[in-house]
């Protein structure tokens, strides 16, 4: 609709109106945590009526989930455990939402980068170098590649507009086959017959555990990462040329912001982010590479990534709630004999939900400005 | 299939004509009062003008008499008779028809399948041959003629404009409404169509109603005329009784216009934009710029001219490094134009894009924000080229809203949220606050109420009188004509004509704008 304006009214007091400035971001930033509360307790009733058509009790469920990732230290550091990953995978998706992209190949980027560290890992090991020069350059290698598989999407975005949501799902395909062809064959440990992986690079080069804890470093240089890219995003003018692409590419090129050269570095970050996931999924917590890396974290941090409105920050939270749930997983098996998919289903919902409430933003009064006079 | 019977024609064989009446009509979204209590009256086989500046009600009415949207109280009367219409289906089994700005016909098919397809009782299978039949003998009864056989985008903008009629003619619609039918037209073809439509309403053929802010039209071609301000009915009448001032000051209101922008005598610089041949395609990879040559100097305003659709919008992206060239040389002040940060800051090049808040700003930024597009990595708004100062950025910010007037609660607030002219003006102000060498406008005043086009116009004169170059693409020959120094014609992707302002005409121009 057009507006009704009056162009010519006089300047309006400056002073007294910027008092208005706090309380506006006040109220949008909690449109952003409400929305997605909401969401949430949204997909849990559907959830729950799921489980009372199955004849199960969603109270119990609840109960064992709490139990099962939050109730005991060790429950507690069995979630952290597997947050870890999630937030990495998570500023995965993140970092390119920013500029613009729905960029879901943290998976693959984390197969991957966990790989790379595998098997870079086999000479480090074989030829007995100091365990933290091998981790440093086992992580260094994750990285890489992690960066060039999410990078790949970026740049044929950039330089051929392929979509990357698809091209990154395909690559996330291509790098587990690329994974399961090495550990297969070449690269395949034959003194280990019962499942296809990389030689273990032994205890001595596992990374070590945050003191006092049973979490590995992977936790607190993810929580790490949340926070320096997060400053990134918003207080640098790298963060702000990127946010002006994201939301309005035409208008950042008449600006002269280099768009492409944006949007592939943001995917380097991202696939960099992934692939040191993968590298703690192989130092920290399965000792070498195999099928045991494809463990849908990549596809969890969408999720976390997208609950938390890829704010960097706010994933950290986002990630801890996921951990907790997958790592209930088993407990909820157990006792309530209900499949393991039933978490997944779970996820499903809640990804739908969300992406539903996507169009409830600005339509509650609580949460906006007060209506200026030609406001339309 | 519609259950709603046509109401019967008036008295009268010869009159085929519908009348309509809306009485008291109001609609009401949310804080805004779109119209507020509107009657209008238009008598069978008038053509009526619906007169307004942007935003004053006219599309708002319009959608709610075709069923777009539903009044929140009034009726409408078709006929004398109270016709209940609650979507577009009703208006048309009603017989009330209506011509966007925008083409609705199907590109891909010719002018007969368009025709035959649109009909609410086509069959499933065609039979081509009486389909054609049957369509020769329309045509026969019809004033003007369209080819039939070719693909629709074969045919020229004119030619689709006079299908959309004819297609409303063919389903049998007595009373056409035209949502500003001339702004993809050149001149003649828009003299033309509108002649057309006036001698069928004077046969009572038809009843039209026509949108539109040009005066020239209503004057030229309107029996009568409602005028609308702020979604208030605020005068009307036979359009031989009023002057083109009455039917401004009843437009405007006492809102007080800025004085027309005063062309300082100057005489034209030095070259600042040298554009040669240009090659560049659209998004369909057809040629957009094919040999594109014109040159812009220091303290005029260049003005393009043509149809819509000939290359402006794909040379202003060109120029706003949106659309890669595909052979040619930009030259801006001896130096090769490149579209990055640095030749746009060094060569002092700024732009206004037409629908600011589409292609100059991101909607959920914050004004604030969406100002210092231009300054973020320059001090004082960025820190060792790196880091973001944000105090000083919203000092600058408060500076620019109030020396510019941009209504905003604060600079917190998402520009999307601020009405078109003020996102126009905070555009304005980001990117005329500075110096100016070169201003690149297309279409500034799209969408924006009187006074604040008048404020736009002065300040792009006010640009070039103190010595910038302006190319100035525009679709309304009339900003052209009011600001420019010199006039270009685009057509097929290339400049056809340039002279100065003072020494052509509509009439010369309108003939280059077709192509010849």
């Amino acid at each position: 609709m057009a507006d009704i304006a009056e162009p010519m009214a006089p300047p309006m007091v400056a002073a007294s109106e910027w008092r208005g400035d706090l309380s506006i971001r006040i109220r949008r930033g909690a449109e952003y945590v409400a929305i997605p509360l909401f969401a949430l307790v949204v997909s849990a009733i559907l959830f729950s009526l799921f489980l009372l058509a199955l004849g199960k009790s969603p109270i119990q469920f609840f109960q064992l989930v709490h139990q099962g990732g939050f109730g005991t230290a060790f429950s507690i550091q069995n979630t952290l455990q597997r947050a870890a990953p999630l937030i990495l995978t998570a500023l995965a998706v993140a970092i390119p939402a920013r500029i613009g992209l729905v960029m879901i190949g943290g998976e693959g980027a984390l197969v991957v980068g966990g790989f790379a560290s595998a098997a870079i890992a086999i000479p480090l090991v074989t030829g007995k170098a100091s365990p933290m020069v091998a981790l440093i350059i086992m992580a260094i290698a994750g990285m890489i590649f992690g960066a060039l598989w999410v990078g790949i999407a970026g740049f044929l975005r950039y330089a051929r507009g392929v979509n990357e949501t698809i091209s990154s799902l395909l690559l996330t395909y291509i790098g587990i086959a690329t994974m399961n062809f090495f550990v297969e064959g070449a690269l395949r440990d034959l003194t280990n017959p019962n499942k296809p992986s990389t030689m273990p690079i032994g205890d001595a080069y596992m990374v070590g555990k945050i003191p006092g804890t049973d979490v590995h470093w992977g936790l607190a240089i993810g929580v790490l990462l949340a926070i320096v890219l997060h400053i990134l995003m918003s207080r640098t003018t790298f963060g702000f040329a990127v946010r002006v692409t994201g939301g309005n590419a035409r208008a950042a090129l008449a600006q002269g912001i280099p768009v492409g050269k944006l949007i592939v570095i943001c995917c380097l970050i991202a696939g960099a982010c992934a692939g040191l996931a993968g590298f703690y999924e192989v130092a920290a917590i399965q000792g070498r590479a195999n099928a045991s890396l494809v463990a849908g974290y990549g596809f969890t941090g969408i999720l976390v990534a997208f609950l938390a409105r890829h704010n960097a920050i706010a994933i950290i939270p986002v990630a801890i709630m996921f951990g907790g749930l997958v790592a209930s997983g088993g407990l909820v098996q157990r006792r309530m004999d209900l499949p393991d998919a039933t978490v997944l289903v779970l996820q499903g919902l809640t990804f739908v939900v969300l992406l539903v409430s996507e169009t409830l933003y600005g339509r509650f009064k609580i949460f906006q400005p007060p209506i200026t006079a030609d406001r339309t | 299939m519609n259950v709603l019977t046509m109401p019967s024609p008036p008295a009268g064989d010869a009159v085929r004509a519908y009348s309509l009446k809306t009485i008291g009509v109001s609609k009401i979204f949310g804080p805004l009062t779109a119209l507020d209590d509107v009657s209008i009256s238009v008598e069978a086989g008038e053509f009526h003008a619906l007169l307004g500046e942007n935003g004053a009600g006219k599309s708002t009415l319009v959608k709610c008499i075709m069923g777009f949207y539903s009044a929140d109280r009034g009726k409408v009367l078709l006929n004398g008779a109270e016709a209940k219409i609650a979507n577009p289906r009703d208006a048309r089994a009603n017989g009330i028809g209506m011509v966007y700005q925008h083409f609705t016909l199907v590109p891909s098919l010719t002018g007969a399948e368009n025709l035959v397809i649109s009909r609410a009782d086509a069959p499933s299978i065609f039979d081509w041959k009486k389909e054609k039949a049957g369509l020769e003998a329309f045509l026969n009864r019809m004033p003007f003629r369209v080819p039939l056989d070719v693909p629709v985008s074969a045919l020229a903008a004119g030619e689709k404009q006079k299908l959309e009629i004819l297609k409303l003619l063919y389903l049998d619609q007595r009373l056409l409404i035209l949502d500003e039918p001339t702004s993809v037209l050149t001149p003649g073809e828009a003299d033309e169509m509108l002649g057309l439509l006036r001698g069928m309403t004077q046969r009572k053929e038809v009843s039209v109603i026509m949108i539109t802010h040009k005066f020239r039209e209503v004057t030229a071609f309107a029996d009568s005329v409602s005028v609308l301000r702020r979604g208030r009915k605020v005068g009307g009448g036979k359009v031989s009784e009023l002057s083109v001032e009455d039917m401004a000051r009843m437009m405007i209101g006492d809102t007080p216009i800025r004085d027309r922008a005063i062309r300082a005598d100057r005489a034209p610089g030095d070259v600042v934009l040298d554009l040669s041949a240009l090659y560049a395609d659209d998004d369909e990879g057809l040629p957009a710029l094919d040999q594109f040559n014109l040159k812009v100097h220091a303290g005029e305003i260049v003005g393009i001219a043509g149809v819509s659709g000939n290359g402006q919008s794909e040379l202003v992206e060109v120029l706003s490094g949106q659309r890669p060239l595909k052979d040619g040389r930009i030259v801006v002040k001896d130096e090769i134009f490149e579209p990055n940060r640095k030749s746009y800051a060094k060569l002092k090049i700024f732009g206004l894009p037409e629908e600011p808040l589409k292609n100059a700003t991101v909607p959920r930024m914050t004004v604030a924000e969406n100002m210092a597009f231009r300054t973020f990595d320059q001090p004082p708004s960025a820190w060792l080229g790196w880091w973001l100062s944000v105090g000083p950025m919203r000092t600058k910010a408060r500076a620019l809203i109030k020396q510019y007037r941009v209504k905003t609660s604060s600079p917190e607030s998402a520009i999307a949220d601020l009405s078109g002219g003020n996102v126009q003006r905070a555009v304005l102000a980001r990117e005329l606050s500075g110096e100016v060498d070169l201003l690149i406008v297309a279409n500034p005043c799209f969408g924006l109420d009187f006074a604040s086009v008048a404020e736009i116009r002065a300040q792009i004169m006010e640009q070039r009188n103190r010595g910038a170059a302006v190319l100035l693409v525009s679709e309304d020959l009339d900003e052209i004509l009011d600001l420019a120094d010199r006039v270009a014609v685009m057509s097929a992707g290339t400049i056809n004509y340039v002279s100065p302002v003072g020494s052509t005409n509509r009439a010369e121009i309108g003939k280059h704008m077709a192509g010849h």
